[in-house]
């Protein structure tokens, strides 16, 4: 019995942790330019002329769609060393469930850069996160899932050429911007302590934009490997 | 059991386009392609290969550089489409859904293995995505027709070139594949790795699976094959069973083709 496009999503996801768990290139590296990038933004900030609060959603969304460019970029590059896709593409499972295998372990890394950038934003820049903490995780995971779906497709369409490290954020940045900008917003009425109401419906715009990304992206993405 | 063109002598791609193995009596075949073309922008990689083979037969393909093997197998085996012509491969015709991909077993130049993963989770991974039950017994045993069991706990990365051919080897052949395609299977292996290849390719042989081998080692090929066939230039250019061909002459006719054209 071949396993079912969900498990068999779910045995590659966890291929690929392993992986990078036991390697940690992609993570660190993200890691770094994370903190590396609050470091610089909080000392080019001047708090008398710019509110924590207006700047810290700015850091945040810069991180998190650069870092996760990094995880994203390495999701194919493992498969193209020993031409380990030709593996994954000659097993009994669906296409799909290779992309939702991939976008899950990216979803997994870019999760992993949030739990300690939004911590490390509020610690540097001194905003009160803890009393918008559930609606804040709420906008970070609707966004990670838009972005990893995205970004996804494109390091599949991306790996294969000679300028792929190039050419993924290329594509993949026009593409998040629908997502960074309600996730921005968002983040910034949370921590500007705005009504609810108003954070909702950037949050409402978020899980469109994430049901119609995943959609395609999960359409189009046997076109993008099939030869 | 007759091959098209057998016993013909080695001659250029027009003269004998086709190679049609039959077993009479036997109504399917393991592998079987008509017409099968692909092409790479202007140039045709595969021109129109016809191509039958049964459970239990090894089909020995040699041939210059260039001359479409490779391209041939990765057809059969799923990972290109055709341009024009069909295949049935383990009796699904290509391109098919994603069972079909389930009776194939790939052996290819690169290992397709990941070299931070242990010989072990790397066959066992891909036990899984075939679906196979009892994977770690599999793996296993796998891991143990190649000689290999002892090194299992090791990641890919630090193994030699030839141990991870062979771990590549048990990882092809861990779901039982009922077609196993082989592409230059002999690369990088010792005496002993060859050794244990050839007596497992046997076995398979013996069990009914049908293989194509692709290889420029003559003799590898023609201790293993039941038929054996020239490509060129996309097309197979000579075919033959191997019961009738003397193995020395063979070589040397096939050297004296290489060198013309060189």
């Amino acid at each position: 019995m071949t396993p079912n496009a969900l498990s068999g999503a779910w045995l590659i996801a966890r291929k690929d942790l392993t992986i990078e768990l036991r390697t940690r290139t992609a993570f660190l590296s993200a890691l770094l330019f994370a903190l590396l990038a609050i470091v610089i933004f909080y000392f080019s900030w001047d708090p008398t002329a710019v509110p924590a609060s207006d700047l810290a959603p700015g850091v945040l969304w810069v991180i998190f769609t650069f870092s996760g460019l990094l995880g994203l970029h390495r999701s194919f590059g493992v498969e193209q060393q020993d031409r380990a896709i030709d593996g994954l593409l000659s097993a009994p499972v669906a296409r799909e469930a290779i992309y939702l295998g991939k976008a899950l372990a990216n979803l997994v890394f870019v999760v992993g850069i949030q739990i300690v950038a939004i911590p490390a934003v509020a610690l540097f820049y001194n905003v009160a996160v803890i009393p918008v903490a559930p609606a804040l995780v709420a906008v970070a995971l609707l966004a990670a899932v838009g972005l990893v779906a995205i970004g996804t497709l494109f390091s599949s369409m991306a790996v294969n050429t000679r300028l792929a490290e190039l050419l993924l954020p290329m594509l993949s940045l026009p593409f998040f911007v629908p997502v960074v900008v309600p996730a921005a917003q968002a983040t910034a009425k949370l921590l500007n302590g705005r009504p609810m109401a108003e954070v909702a419906v950037w949050l409402r715009l978020l899980g469109a934009f994430d049901i119609v990304f995943v959609a395609v992206c999960m359409l189009a993405f046997p076109f993008t490997i099939e030869e | 059991m007759s091959a098209e063109g057998a016993g013909a002598s080695l001659q250029s791609g027009e003269a004998a386009a086709s190679h049609i193995v039959r077993q009479p009596g036997h109504a399917g075949h393991a592998v079987e392609a008509q017409g099968l073309k692909r092409a790479f922008g202007r140039r045709m990689a595969v021109n129109g290969v016809d191509l039958r083979i049964h459970a239990g037969d090894c089909m020995a393909i040699f041939g210059p550089n260039g001359a479409g093997k490779t391209t041939l197998l990765r057809l059969l085996g799923g990972l290109l489409k055709p341009t024009a012509g069909s295949a049935v491969v383990g009796g699904v015709r290509l391109p098919a859904g994603d069972e079909a991909r389930g009776a194939v077993g790939l052996i290819a130049h690169a290992t397709m293995l990941y070299g931070a993963l242990s010989a072990r989770e790397n066959v066992e991974f891909a036990a899984r995505m075939h679906g196979v039950r009892n994977y770690r017994d599999a793996a296993a045993a796998a891991l143990d027709k190649m000689r290999i069991l002892n090194r299992a706990s090791a990641p890919v990365r630090a193994l030699s070139r030839g141990m991870q051919q062979r771990v590549a080897i048990a990882r092809a052949i861990v779901h039982a594949p009922a077609v196993i395609l082989l592409d230059e299977p002999f690369t990088g292996l010792d005496d002993a790795g060859a050794s244990a290849l050839t007596m497992l390719l046997t076995t398979l042989k013996d069990g009914g699976a049908a293989l194509v081998l692709v290889t420029h080692n003559l003799a590898e090929g023609l201790a293993l094959a039941t038929h054996v066939s020239v490509m060129r230039e996309g097309r197979f250019a000579r075919c033959d069973e191997r019961s009738a061909i003397d193995a020395t002459r063979y070589q040397n006719d096939y050297r004296e083709l290489l060198s013309h054209d060189a």
